[in-house]
This record gives C-alpha cells, sequence and structure tokens, in this order.
C-alpha cells in the first residue's frame, strides 16, 4: 500500500498530472450537475452527439493548422446545441432523429476531412486520440487549465444561481412557462452550458465517452435517492469521486484515463442499483 | 370587466384553423367547463388561454385584475414527470417561482405559501415524500396544490380525472367545487359530461365553426347539449 501512495506521490510532483487531476475533477463537477437535467429532460444523448459535433469541428481545426482550436470548436459545438435543443420542440425531424443525424455526419465529416487533407503521418493515432481522450489530459498547458477553471466556475454559478428555475422548466415547461417563466432563455442556457462542458470534456475522456461522463452520475444517484436536490448533489459527489478514482487508477495502471473513468462510473451505477433495490425491500 | 373575454376567436396550428368564431367570457366566481370532441380544438385553446401559442385571429383580453400570468395551471400528467425524481416538497415551492420576481432562490414569503396550500390540500404530511411513488389522487392533489401557489384566482385543469378510479374522482370534484366556492375561478377542460353538467356553472362548447358558450341551463336546452349529454360525453371514449 505504502508503494503505491509513494507511486502516486512521485507523479503528483509533475505538473502534468496535478492539472490533469484539477481539469478532471471539474469537469466531471460540471457534467454531473448537468447530467440531471439532460436525462430528465429525455436528452440523453445530446452528450454524444454535440461530441461527435466537436469531434467534426476540432478536424476542420486541424486542417487549418490552427494553434489553438477550442476558439473554433467552441462557437461551432454551442451553435449546434441550441439549433438541437430548439428543434426538440416542433419540427419535423424529433429530436433524437435529429441528434442521431447530425452526430453520425460530423463524425463521417470529420474523419474524411482528416483523411483528405492528413497534415501528420498518423492520422489514425490522432483520431484515435481525439475520440477516446488518450492523450491530450496529460498534454495541458496552464492556459488550458486556467480557462477550464474559470468557464467550470461559471457553469456552477451558473447553476447555483438558475437551480430553482432549471428544476421548474425541467419538471414541467409548460406550467413554468404559463406562470411566466422564461422557459426558452433556460432551455438556451442549458443548450449552451452543455456545449461548453462537452468541449471541456473532450480533453478528458475524449468525444466517444462523454455521454457516460453526463448520464452516469445522474442515473445513479436516481437509483438511490428521491429529491431533485439529493439526485443533484449526490451525482455531484459520485461524478467527481469516480473521475477521481478513474485518474488515479489510470496514472497508477497505465491504463486509458477515459475508459478508466467511464468503467469506475459503471461499477458504481451497479452498485446504487443496488442499493436502491435494497432501499425498497 | 371580466377575468377573460374573448371575441371571435380563431384557434388553430401553423395558419390552419381548427375551430373558428368562439365567443367567451370568465367572470369572478364562474365555473366554466370547456367540452368538445377529440381535435375539436380543446388543447389549443389550453395552450391559447395560457400564452403558449396565440390565436390565429381575434382577441383574448385579461381583466378585473387578472394578469395574463395569473393561471394556475394543471396539466395533463406526462410521461416525464412520472418517474421525476422530485419531492412534494420542491413540487409545489416551484408554483411559486412567478411570485419570486429576480431573485435566485425562494424566501420565506414563498416557502409559507406552499406550506399553506400544501396544508389546504391534504399533502403537508407528503413533503419529503417522492412524487412518483404517490397514487394519482395524491398526485392530482400535489398539482393542485402548486396550481395554488402560483394563482389564488383563477385556475385551468385539462381533464384533471384521468386515470383516477370513481371515489377519487369524486372526491377531486368535490375539493374543486369547494374551491370554486372560496371564490376561485375554475376552468375545466373534461370529457366527464354528467361530472360537467353536475358541477359547471356555464359550458363552453367547441366546435369547428359553430360552438357554444352559456350557462349550463342554456346548454341543457340547447340541440348540442342535448345530443352531447345523450352521447354521454362525446363519440370519442
Amino acid at each position: 500500500m505504502s508503494d503505491v501512495i509513494q507511486q502516486l506521490q512521485f507523479y503528483l510532483e509533475y505538473p502534468f498530472v496535478r492539472y490533469a487531476l484539477i481539469v478532471g475533477t471539474l469537469i466531471a463537477l460540471c457534467s454531473s450537475l448537468l447530467g440531471v437535467t439532460l436525462v430528465l429532460k429525455r436528452f440523453s444523448f445530446i452528450g454524444d452527439g454535440l461530441s461527435h459535433v466537436a469531434f467534426g469541428a476540432m478536424a476542420v481545426a486541424t486542417i487549418f493548422n490552427m494553434s489553438n482550436d477550442t476558439i473554433l470548436v467552441m462557437p461551432i459545438t454551442v451553435i449546434c446545441a441550441i439549433l438541437l435543443l430548439r428543434t426538440g420542440q416542433n419540427t419535423q425531424i424529433k429530436g433524437d432523429a435529429a441528434i442521431a443525424m447530425l452526430s453520425v455526419s460530423s463524425l463521417a465529416i470529420g474523419y474524411l476531412v482528416l483523411n483528405i487533407f492528413s497534415t501528420s503521418a498518423n492520422i489514425s493515432g490522432d483520431v484515435c486520440s481525439t475520440l477516446f481522450g488518450s492523450t491530450s489530459i496529460l498534454t495541458l498547458t496552464k492556459a488550458d487549465v486556467w480557462l477550464c477553471v474559470i468557464l467550470s466556475v461559471a457553469v456552477v454559478v451558473l447553476f447555483c444561481l438558475f437551480y430553482n428555475r432549471i428544476f421548474a422548466v425541467t419538471f414541467d415547461e409548460n406550467f413554468a412557462k404559463a406562470t411566466g417563466v422564461k422557459a426558452n432563455v433556460y432551455n438556451t442556457l442549458i443548450a449552451v452550458v452543455t456545449a461548453i462542458i462537452i468541449v471541456l470534456a473532450m480533453n478528458l475522456v475524449g468525444s466517444l465517452l462523454i455521454s457516460a461522463l453526463v448520464i452516469f452520475p445522474a442515473l445513479s444517484a436516481m437509483r438511490m435517492i428521491q429529491n431533485f436536490k439529493g439526485v443533484v448533489i449526490c451525482s455531484a459527489v459520485i461524478s467527481v469521486i469516480c473521475a477521481l478514482t478513474g485518474m488515479i487508477i489510470s496514472i497508477l495502471c497505465s491504463t486509458p484515463v477515459g475508459s478508466t473513468i467511464v468503467a469506475a462510473d459503471m461499477v458504481v451505477f451497479f452498485i446504487s442499483c443496488g442499493i436502491g433495490r435494497l432501499k425498497k425491500c | 370587466m371580466a377575468y377573460i373575454n374573448c371575441e371571435d376567436l380563431t384557434l388553430g396550428y401553423d395558419g390552419i384553423p381548427v375551430a373558428e368564431h368562439i365567443h367567451f367570457e370568465v367572470n369572478k366566481g364562474d365555473y366554466l367547463c370547456v367540452v368538445g370532441e377529440n381535435g375539436a380544438g380543446k388543447s389549443t385553446m389550453i395552450k391559447t388561454l395560457l400564452h403558449l401559442m396565440s390565436p390565429l385571429s381575434g382577441e383574448l383580453v385579461t381583466g378585473d385584475g387578472l394578469m395574463p400570468y395569473e393561471i394556475g395551471y394543471l396539466p395533463q400528467q406526462t410521461v416525464v414527470q412520472r418517474d421525476f425524481p422530485a419531492s412534494v416538497g420542491e413540487i409545489v415551492l416551484s408554483g411559486t417561482l412567478s411570485k419570486c420576481g429576480n431573485k435566485p432562490f425562494y424566501g420565506t414569503e414563498e416557502k409559507e405559501i406552499a406550506k399553506k396550500n400544501m396544508k389546504k390540500m391534504n399533502v403537508f404530511d407528503l413533503r419529503k415524500k417522492c412524487y412518483r411513488n404517490l397514487s394519482g389522487g395524491q398526485q392530482q392533489r400535489v398539482l393542485l396544490a402548486r396550481a395554488l401557489c402560483a394563482t389564488s384566482k383563477l385556475l385551468l385543469l385539462d381533464e384533471p380525472v384521468t386515470g383516477l378510479d370513481p371515489k377519487v374522482t369524486v372526491e377531486f370534484y368535490e375539493m374543486i367545487k369547494d374551491l370554486n366556492k372560496e371564490g376561485i375561478t375554475i376552468i375545466m377542460v373534461s370529457h366527464d359530461i354528467s361530472a360537467t353538467v353536475e358541477y359547471a356553472s356555464h359550458i363552453l362548447h367547441i366546435d369547428k365553426g359553430n360552438s357554444f358558450f352559456g350557462t349550463k341551463e342554456e346548454y341543457l336546452q340547447s340541440d348540442k347539449g342535448k345530443i352531447f349529454c345523450r352521447m354521454g360525453g362525446g363519440t370519442d371514449e
């Protein structure tokens, strides 16, 4: 055991490991807060769709040799998020179909663009690391970390300030609208914040696994707890613990970061299913 | 001046009218039942009353001190709500949101209103319970308490007894009747023609271009009312 702690101390001396832990925790916290709303609004898949959009945007940014691709990726993802949440209500293509369509299209276009205008020799390596986030969490610069910290704090503050309104809009949008809550404003807010978190989270777990970060903590919390506030708090705690555990395991056993975190989330989900069962008995 | 006054209202979606030439007014203390066949435009009517959509033509004027957002709404239950992890207290409190103005959090005043209405609807003891584990009748009372938090003037009920058993249904109607006696105006959309005839003071029968509005007595004398009552609530059941 002391070996493990020593090894951990050794790794923690490296700034990039510390950065990874900070950023990972913050992202896990933000994504779980939003996750509860998204799951309950039946938008679990939006994380998946948007992350593929972000992947496509990142591919385009890569061929233009942009040094900081967030400038391009962030706005594109935000716009797509707004469009997706808007179309959820009254269009010919229903919410889930629209998400599926957008997500596969951008995935395909992203890979296509990367292949045609390839700038590096190792395309499949690049693609793999964008999809599964294998290395980018360990190559964060100080600026990346600060950006992430600022955006995460903004997300948490926004969520706390609008918590009651987000609850009202999630629980019963029509009632909220009828009593004068500007539901569309809050839906747009949720969409924008979701997009921001997804672009941030791509560094951590890669675009294929973001959905897991968004939905697992919320679903686990919902198995055990029966009120909204409790679910939000519990899912935040679960998410942070899983992200930290996953990252530490991945550092010690040199497993891929993203998949280890998701595996940890999965284990917690099954445990909470068990607890939920026991509670009912 | 009436709470709500409608002049030659045309309802519809995407420019296609569903129901035309609707006249009616709702005064303080009225108990208005809205009936009509499926597809006649009852849901559209509700959305229009709640300002969720605007009428194709005509006007819906609120007056007599009723603000447009002072309508307490009891929705038909949706699937999302049935598995929502929310406690009764949280749900009822969310009804007071419109009273918060720009404050981000609920104050003492809002909590008092919520408490009062929970007691009134007999769900105060359930306030820590999860909404999804309640029975249909209890859920309906919780939503009613929420609606009362949003208004003390006018309640809009959208087929409130769907899915309730006969005993609970009667209890529910009695509760609404008591609220009405306290001076709260009721607008109820319903399929249940027998209850409509028993409790309502006014009836609005929506039917394409030829809707009926009047007191219950007038309705029972009209051809439309006679036919509708004989069919027992319409051809759609």
